[in-house]
């Protein structure tokens, strides 16, 4: 079968016969078309045939199947909801609800592990030593322990918070006992749409300074102080409209009604368990990604920032952190997708996301197993999909511009 | 090699194909050939499943499982415990991984008709209540407005809290739980006012509880649940066996046959009791079952009342009374269809 060939031989059969056509089959290009086809239509069945075989076997045992039950009412209550939600409501609106608040979390953990990931990812290039030692430590010990007991770990600390009755309170206005912290929310009145317009307008104006100045600095070479000023007009210009329009706010405070607090803004222990873990495990796993973007900068870098006599702070800043973006981004979009997957851990917790509350307790009510798992699936997909494309995007904009 | 390789991959493929396998078969063989019954139970429930320190399992449900053991295979002891959440327990039993599924689960009509089961009798008639914390100084369901609950995710008591709480005009907040354990944890850290399950339960997880006495279950019960054990569909030979072995402990608490009496009645009895025993009659054989199923099930678990006593009743923790679930000519509902 391998009996040595000769270089002659090779040649000729490789190359191209007389005419210059090959036969179809022996072509490269629809050889791989045909065996990819062929592939691709066995791939096909193969799936057909699960699903079909599933189908039977669902018949055959006498469990009905469809998405008809999406349209009847749950009859169950949900824990947290960002939308209106009766128990009346259908297994639709569950689905929605399941969304939301996997999303909500997601998001929370996304802002937040990338702030912690950054902090200690940058600290633990600190010439402080125990600032160095502070960041070692919380990567070592928050990377190393599994991320289901840190959720069950804050569970615990929430559980072990007084009750209702005996709430910790600072100030009378913010409360955290065993069902959840809650604190004021601001509640704006006839003329509070002044103040809103002026925070719009502010943060428009500090864009609008922020391009005027580096314009200047590209024209003479002159500093404008951005962030003083920046700071001055968003903290100003509101104060300004609140202090004309008389200060149109009030505070809902929180107050023991009943059995429990009533208004103002309460986040329950399960929200706050589970962002709180996934925030600081996956933190842990940023702070790595940027440690090694930040080595991924060469030392020169930083050598050449310094002989042109910038701060410390700005080679951070300026030089090396957005040099190591192209090594974080790809390591990012990694971390941020485990994060949303890892959100179906509030199962162990009771936090009603996605997972919960639609392949949990509405499959369980239901019974359609199939659907439901299918539909939990693609919406999973669907998140991670839209997390890799922007970070992709991200990732375009921040690689090497070659010429 | 590529075309080796394109060849291995059809034959795969064909394989798949021809592989198209079905659960539905006759569980009966199933269990006498493996020679042990698989038998899913909760996690951990006092009074219905639990393990105590050597590993060996009692409850009111195990006893359901122990009994088919016994039946099918002669020895009671022959049964492979699945603890079960509420949430997996319908997929392990669909799926296969279970024979029986005896773990406090309500009879509804949406289990019946659309999950592809079948609800093999009733072992205990329930009904969800309340349990609250003493201190909370609540004498009745109907002061709960506002209050939040734990319950179990996934079972029936989660949907009858809400309709009770409609019907009332009442609002409550759920706190879901996947098992009993974390449902008395989060009770007793104050995450919940209230715990809602079936009366049963409240009283299994009040004696868990760090202060049993600083609990109290209130009066009302707002929901109906027949708990009993359920098999497959389309399998009536397995369903028949689970059905009868249920119906057999009824029996024999209704004919007088006890555990220390089976033996002596098998011969001294009525026809009745022998019926029922296996010395007269065909019963056993039209099951599918040697002569003496029943007695093995009574002479190794015991009659429904020996059961009942032994796992909720006053040989218990618990000490449940009978009340509806005393035999239908002492005050309860207990019937089991004629044994002939």
């Amino acid at each position: 079968m391998f009996s040595k060939k000769t270089a002659e031989q090779i040649q000729l059969e490789t190359r191209p016969s007389g005419n210059g056509a090959t036969a179809f089959y022996n072509n490269p290009k629809y050889r791989g078309w045909i065996y990819q086809s062929i592939l691709f239509v066995f791939i096909i069945g193969f799936f057909y045939s699960i699903i079909s075989n599933t189908l039977d076997n669902m018949s055959a045992q006498g469990i009905k199947s469809g998405f008809s039950f999406l349209k009847t009412s749950a009859g169950f209550d949900v824990l947290m909801s960002l939308i209106p939600f009766e128990t009346t409501d259908s297994y639709l609106r569950i689905f929605m609800i399941g969304i939301l608040n996997t999303i909500l979390v997601s998001i929370i953990g996304i802002i937040f592990s990338t702030i912690l990931g950054f902090i200690f990812g940058i600290a633990y290039f600190s010439r402080n030593w125990l600032i160095k030692q502070i960041a070692i430590v919380y990567v070592e010990i928050f990377r190393n322990i599994p991320v289901i007991l840190q959720v069950i770990f804050w569970y615990t600390v929430f559980n072990a918070l007084p009750i209702a009755r005996e709430s910790l309170n600072l100030g009378d206005a913010i409360f955290l006992n065993v069902t959840g912290l809650y604190f004021p929310l601001l509640v704006g009145e006839s003329g509070s749409g002044v103040v809103y317009g002026a925070i719009i307008a502010a943060i428009i104006a500090v864009f609008i300074v922020k391009r005027w100045a580096k314009k200047r600095q590209e024209l003479t070479g002159e500093q404008f102080p951005v962030l003083w000023s920046s700071l001055g007009i968003l903290v100003g210009l509101p104060l300004l409209a609140l202090l004309v329009t008389g200060i149109p706010f009030h505070f809902d405070y929180p107050a023991l009604r009943g059995f429990n607090f009533q208004g103002g803004v309460s986040v329950i222990p399960e929200f706050l368990s589970l962002a709180i873990a996934l925030s600081v495990y996956t933190g842990a796993f940023i702070a790595e990604a940027v440690r090694a973007g930040i080595q991924s900068v060469p030392k020169g870098q930083t050598e050449a920032a310094r002989s042109i006599g910038l701060k410390e702070s700005k080679i951070m800043s300026l030089i090396i952190v957005p040099q190591s973006m192209r090594v974080i981004t790809p390591m990012l979009n990694s971390e941020y997708q485990s994060l949303v997957k890892n959100t179906t851990i509030a199962t162990a917790i009771g936090y009603p996301e996605l997972f919960t509350i639609f392949a949990g307790s509405a499959l369980n009510q239901v019974g359609q197993a199939i659907e439901i798992m299918f539909m939990t699936l693609a919406i999973y997909f669907a998140i991670n999909m839209v997390i890799s494309l922007v970070m992709n995007h991200f990732n375009k904009r921040t690689e090497l511009s070659t010429r | 090699m590529k075309i080796k390789n394109v060849v291995m991959t059809l034959a795969a493929a064909g394989l798949v194909f021809s592989a198209q396998t079905s659960i539905a078969g006759t569980t009966l063989d199933a269990v006498k050939k493996k020679g042990v019954l698989s038998c899913g139970v909760s996690t951990g429930l006092a009074g219905f499943s639990q393990k105590d320190e050597k590993g060996q399992w009692s409850g009111l449900d195990v006893d359901v499982c122990r009994g088919v053991a016994a039946a099918v295979l002669g020895d009671a002891s022959k049964v492979q415990y699945k603890p079960l959440t509420a949430k997996e327990r319908f997929t392990a039993l669909q799926s296969g991984e279970i024979d029986i599924l005896s773990r406090n689960t309500t009879w509804t009509h949406t289990r019946d008709t659309s999950l592809g089961l079948n609800f093999a009798g009733v072992i205990y008639y329930d009904g969800a209540g309340f349990m609250v914390s003493k201190k909370l100084g609540v004498k009745s369901a109907t002061e709960l407005n506002g209050a939040n609950a734990c319950i179990q995710a996934g079972t029936s008591t989660e949907l009858a809290i809400s309709d009770y709480f409609r019907e009332n005009n009442m609002k409550y907040k759920a706190i879901t739980f996947d098992t009993s354990d974390q449902t008395r944890a989060g009770f007793e850290s104050g995450r919940c006012d209230f715990l809602v399950s079936d009366q049963s339960q409240l009283y299994a997880l009040r004696i868990g509880l760090k202060d049993p006495d600083g609990a109290i279950v209130l009066p009302e019960v707002i929901s109906k649940e027949p708990l009993g054990p359920v098999v497959r569909q389309n399998d009536d030979e397995w369903f028949n066996v689970v059905k009868w072995v249920v119906n057999a402990s009824i029996e024999g608490e209704y004919q007088g046959v006890t555990s220390s009496n089976a033996e002596e009645m098998k011969t001294k009895g009525n026809p009745g009791q022998k019926r029922l025993l296996g010395t007269e009659g065909d019963l056993g054989e039209k099951l599918g079952l040697p002569a003496d199923w029943a007695f093995q099930v009574i002479k190794q678990v015991g009659n429904y009342a020996e059961s009942f006593e032994r796992n909720v009743g006053q040989g218990s923790p618990l000490k449940i009374a009978r009340g509806l679930n005393a035999q239908w000519n002492k005050g309860g509902i207990l019937y089991s269809p004629a044994m002939r």
